[in-house]
């Protein structure tokens, strides 16, 4: 069994076999469940081939299981001392792109390795998550609502949201804010101080709207109101509804989907690719997604519960709550409930950087899990 | 190390702030549920409630439907020579997908058909707007020896196409105008609602037997739905359905013939109208001038247009059926057949002619000054004594008159099967007091007796005046074409049991050998236009129709001669005639606007015609030949 000592110089006893033995490989047969109706989108999405996009994306999420479980391995506090540390070192990779990123999409959003396009504002998402964790960690919870308490966690959040919205990209920012909003809730803050921030927030609206670019004040606005343009920038949500719509009950079959295979559906494999299931599956299908991303979700949720540290559970929770979000906004916008924001649909939507990103979180998730007994104290363990 | 004491603070601290992670955590949850399954909600919305919509949404996407434009039928001559055919229009296109290097390929392109800077700005400029796998045309109305030419090349040609389409073409030209018409773009008045004529470049019967059998020429129009992508492009053919092709069309008409009256009536503006007795079938139908129907295929300028227009001479009207000429003394049949009907004279009765007759206030000239002296219907007819009709219309009266022209043709529509049709006018006191507000006065019956004053006639309508004299009375209608149209379909005409005027055929054989007389008869007034051979005799009947009133002054002076007035005043040049005078066959009509006298100008026309119609082999021209036969043969010629 595991050893708990309350002096907090516990240290986990479980050799690497023993970890990986107590590994919750359900839960990573999950991913790899739904990551593979990913292939199968992609495949289908490309008429029918592995290429240009199903096979790469194997190959990603090979590389990013190994690194899921590699992360989900590692002590936990590294993960806590390492927290600051990869919070900044996102945060310069986000100024890099403001300085030498690339343009993709109208907006600057890859920083190009070379070997790979990196996406820092997608690994912010994580980064942000670790750093409020590891803050909310130390806080007591009593002093968690404290005003001076919270300046530096506020700061931890603007200063990305700040960087991400000069790219700009409204949709990662607004994610970044809610993932934010969710650890300070977490974290113990008073409602009160809620309820002042989003009153601000609220305020704030009409000032930032002079700062939106035009297309994006249109993006708000076609989504408001879609078949005014259908041609324009309707056309997007208007097709999109057209392929779910079209669907019905039972789709219209694997490869068989017309709105995918004759180019109506924009960004097929990457934003809209809930689309071109929703279309071959039908609401089946859909659910079916739906209930696995459910499962994936309460799981995550589980963990957070049985977690006995601060540090754990708000990771997890955090974590948890930002997969949600990657799920709700991309199915929502492609349904047409929100306007039409870069968010792509995690585990399925073609692209390296989320897939990353996305299974580091779960790494880090599973970390929670095999270190759920770990005791760790304000500081971060005395270990060090 | 910290004590037990701060050990269990810390732990009820800790289990505190347990609690409220838990509690907070769990509100998370269940918002993350809810919005979950709202969205679940929001998919069976989208499809299951509004799937139907969707669904028809995602197949007006997909599909799209395309007419295949039908071959338009071809009009051919009674014997099957084809007058309105349809060419291969070869267009050269260019698929800049194709095209490597669009602006090398047009260069190498024009070392085989000339492109000039122009040409290839504006097609650089139509590849630049538009995708890249929708071909430009680059030149169309190519010749035989270019395609094959680029054919040959087309390995080094990359991107380029040839593609064919159609044209209408009128081999004869001017000849035929009238009869055929011309093809043009619809105009939004014959947008009836079949979508192939919002095809780009379909045409439409704009006049002539082309507007008349428009529909059977037009055929129905196939269709293609294509399954084509979010750009366009067409993916693949989901069904096809082949339309049927125009229907050709089969007049009347002799082309030889017609352009032998083309040729005859030369630079006068006239025209000749030879018919079948028996049938109506109309073998020449001539209007000068003419004009080119080709050039309205193609584009015509509004500049030239205009000058078509305006032309005094009229060449877009077709004269045959659209002229209303007084018919002057080719009328002088009509009346003395309403004479010898009313039984008010009969074939031998004369009157003295001085030169004159003085009826009330009104003197009443002959054309010839000196008078013809006795004159009975022979006479009256052969030497046309405007005095001994003037008798003849006093005594039987305007109405008698109007109601034979009109058993006869005259002052109705013929109900013709080609455009632009009018009905000249046949006065009647009713008629007068009607449309005038005057009563009739008797000077005017005097004038109507040899076909001056309110009548006019046009030359269709006197060739079937003709036709019906001189084939026993039967009532012919005449046509050029030999199918009708039936439900917009082609059936053959079939000419049955004939209808009769009514009158006596005693009286009708009078009229005949008075006509014949104005040929045979040294004193005829055509005498000099008879034809000698044997077996090809014609019988017929002047007539010179005054376009002024001639002052009493004026005849006093000398009544000035026709060649020193200006064109537009001199006399209309009428004839009126029946071959072969043993047997009739056919009848024809001249009328020469402004051309003088029918005895100098109309006859000589008419007898030309006529002998060249004669000496046409008869066997070939029965009426009825072997219409399905010349069908058949005609398919295999396609």
């Amino acid at each position: 069994m595991i050893v708990v000592r309350l002096s907090g110089t516990a240290t986990s006893k479980l050799s690497l076999q023993q970890k990986l033995l107590h590994l919750n490989w359900e839960l990573v047969l999950l991913i790899v469940l739904t990551a593979s109706i990913g292939f199968a989108m992609l495949f289908s999405a490309a008429n029918g081939d592995f290429h240009p996009w199903a096979l790469r994306q194997l190959i990603r999420f090979s590389v990013g299981l190994l690194l899921m479980l590699a992360v989900a391995v590692t002590d936990i506090r590294i993960w806590l001392r390492a927290a600051y540390p990869i919070y900044v070192v996102c945060l310069l990779l986000l100024a890099a792109v403001e300085l030498m990123g690339s343009i993709g999409m109208g907006a600057q959003r890859w920083l190009d390795l070379g070997f790979f396009q990196l996406q820092p504002s997608e690994i912010m998402k994580v980064g942000i998550v670790l750093a409020l964790a590891r803050y909310f960690h130390g806080v007591d919870s009593e002093d968690a609502g404290r005003l001076s308490n919270l300046v530096v966690p506020v700061v931890f959040v603007a200063a990305p949201m700040a960087l991400v919205l000069r790219q700009p990209d409204l949709g990662t920012a607004g994610v970044v804010a809610m993932v934010g909003a969710a650890m300070f809730w977490l974290g113990g803050t008073r409602l009160w101080q809620f309820a002042t921030v989003a009153a601000v927030a609220a305020s704030a609206i009409p000032l930032g709207w002079q700062f939106l670019h035009s297309y994006q004040k249109q993006r708000i606005f076609t989504f408001l109101n879609p078949e005014t343009d259908p041609l324009g920038s309707g056309y997007h949500i208007l097709q999109s509804k057209i392929a779910l719509g079209s669907g019905g009950v039972f789709g219209r079959g694997f490869l068989e989907g017309t709105q995918s295979h004759l180019n109506f559906l924009p960004e097929k494999q990457t934003d809209f690719i809930f689309t071109v299931l929703a279309e071959e599956f039908g609401l089946l299908g859909g659910i079916g997604l739906i209930v696995l991303y459910g499962l994936l979700i309460a799981y995550g949720t589980y963990i957070a519960y049985r977690a006995r540290s601060n540090f754990a559970r708000l990771l997890a929770m955090g974590l948890t709550v930002n997969f949600f979000l990657y799920v709700f906004i991309n199915i929502a916008m492609v349904m047409g409930v929100l306007p039409v924001v870069g968010v792509p649909l995690p585990l399925i939507s073609y692209g390296g950087t989320a897939m990353l990103t996305v299974l580091i979180g779960f790494g880090l998730i599973m970390s929670c899990w095999l270190h759920r007994d770990t005791y760790i104290n304000r500081r971060g363990g005395a270990f060090w | 190390m910290v004590g037990r004491f701060g050990a269990a603070i810390v732990k009820n601290r800790e289990n505190k702030r347990q609690r409220t992670f838990s509690r907070r955590a769990a509100l998370l949850a269940a918002g993350q549920f809810g919005l979950l399954t709202a969205l679940v909600g929001r998919m069976y919305y989208l499809q299951v409630v509004e799937s139907e919509r969707y669904r028809m949404l995602a197949e007006e996407n997909r599909i799209n439907i395309r007419l295949l434009a039908p071959s338009r039928g071809r009009v051919l001559d009674r014997f099957g020579v084809p007058i309105a055919v349809n060419h291969q229009n070869y267009r050269v296109l260019l698929k800049a997908e194709n095209a490597p290097d669009v602006s090398a390929i047009l260069d190498r392109l024009s070392l085989i058909i000339p492109i000039s800077a122009e040409e290839k700005a504006r097609v650089l400029k139509d590849i630049r707007s538009r995708r890249k796998f929708v071909p430009v045309t680059v030149r169309e109305f190519l010749d035989w020896e270019d395609v094959a030419q680029l054919e040959v090349n087309t390995p080094d040609l990359p991107g380029i196409e040839i593609d064919v389409g159609e044209r209408r073409v009128y081999p004869n030209g001017e000849v035929g105008a009238h009869i055929l018409g011309y093809v043009g773009v619809p105009l939004p008045k014959d947008l009836t609602g079949d979508p192939v004529l919002e095809l780009p470049g379909f045409k439409v019967g704009r006049s002539g037997v082309e507007r008349a059998f428009d529909l059977p020429l037009r055929g129905r129009a196939g269709t293609s739905q294509l399954e084509v992508n979010a750009v366009g492009r067409v993916i693949r053919e989901l069904d096809r359905q082949d339309g049927d092709p125009g229907q050709d069309v089969v007049l009347t008409v002799d082309m030889a013939l017609q352009r032998e009256a083309m040729k005859r009536l030369g630079d006068e503006a006239g025209s000749v109208v030879l018919m079948d007795i028996e049938t109506g079938g109309i073998i020449v139908q001539a209007s000068t001038p003419s004009f080119d129907p080709n050039a309205f295929t193609e584009d015509l300028s509004p500049a030239k247009w205009r000058s078509m227009a305006d032309n005094e001479r009229a060449p877009l009207r077709n004269k045959a059926v659209a002229g209303e000429y007084a018919p002057g003394s080719t009328f002088k049949m009509i009346v003395a057949l309403a004479a010898l009907e009313a039984g008010v004279v009969t074939p031998k009765t004369t009157y003295v002619c001085p030169g004159f007759l003085e009826v009330g206030d009104g003197k009443f000239h002959c054309w010839r000054r000196k008078g013809h002296g006795v004159v009975e219907l022979n006479r009256g007819i052969a030497e046309s004594c405007d005095v001994y009709f003037y008798e003849l219309a006093r005594r039987v009266g305007i109405d008698k008159i109007a109601k034979m022209a009109e058993r006869f043709g005259l002052g109705n529509e013929l109900n013709l099967d080609t455009s632009g049709e009018r009905t000249g006018l046949v006065p009647s006191k009713a008629w007068k007091r009607a449309v005038i507000g005057q009563p009739w006065m008797l000077g005017e019956t005097l004038i109507a007796g040899i076909g001056q004053g309110f009548i006019t006639a046009t030359p269709m309508q006197l060739a079937t005046m003709t036709a019906r004299m001189v084939n026993g009375g039967k009532i012919v209608q005449p046509h050029v074409a030999r199918d009708l149209v039936v439900r917009d379909k082609l059936t053959v005409r079939v000419i049955g049991e004939p209808e009769y005027i009514g009158v006596n055929s005693r009286n009708l054989k009078a009229i005949m050998d008075a006509m014949t007389l104005v040929m045979a008869d040294p004193a005829g007034t055509a005498h000099r236009a008879r034809i000698k051979a044997p077996g090809m005799t014609m019988g017929g009947k002047t007539g010179t129709a005054q376009v002024r009133r001639i002052t009493q002054r004026e005849r006093d002076e000398g009544v000035i001669k026709n060649r020193d007035l200006p064109w537009r005043f001199r006399d209309h040049a009428l004839f009126v005639g029946y071959g072969p005078v043993e047997k009739p066959r056919y009848a024809i009509s001249v009328v020469v606007e402004h051309g003088g006298g029918g005895s100098a100008v109309a006859a000589p026309i008419a007898r030309d015609v006529m002998a060249a119609a004669l000496k046409r082999d008869p066997a070939r021209l029965a009426p009825g030949a072997n219409v399905a036969g010349l069908r058949a043969s005609d398919k295999r010629g396609q």
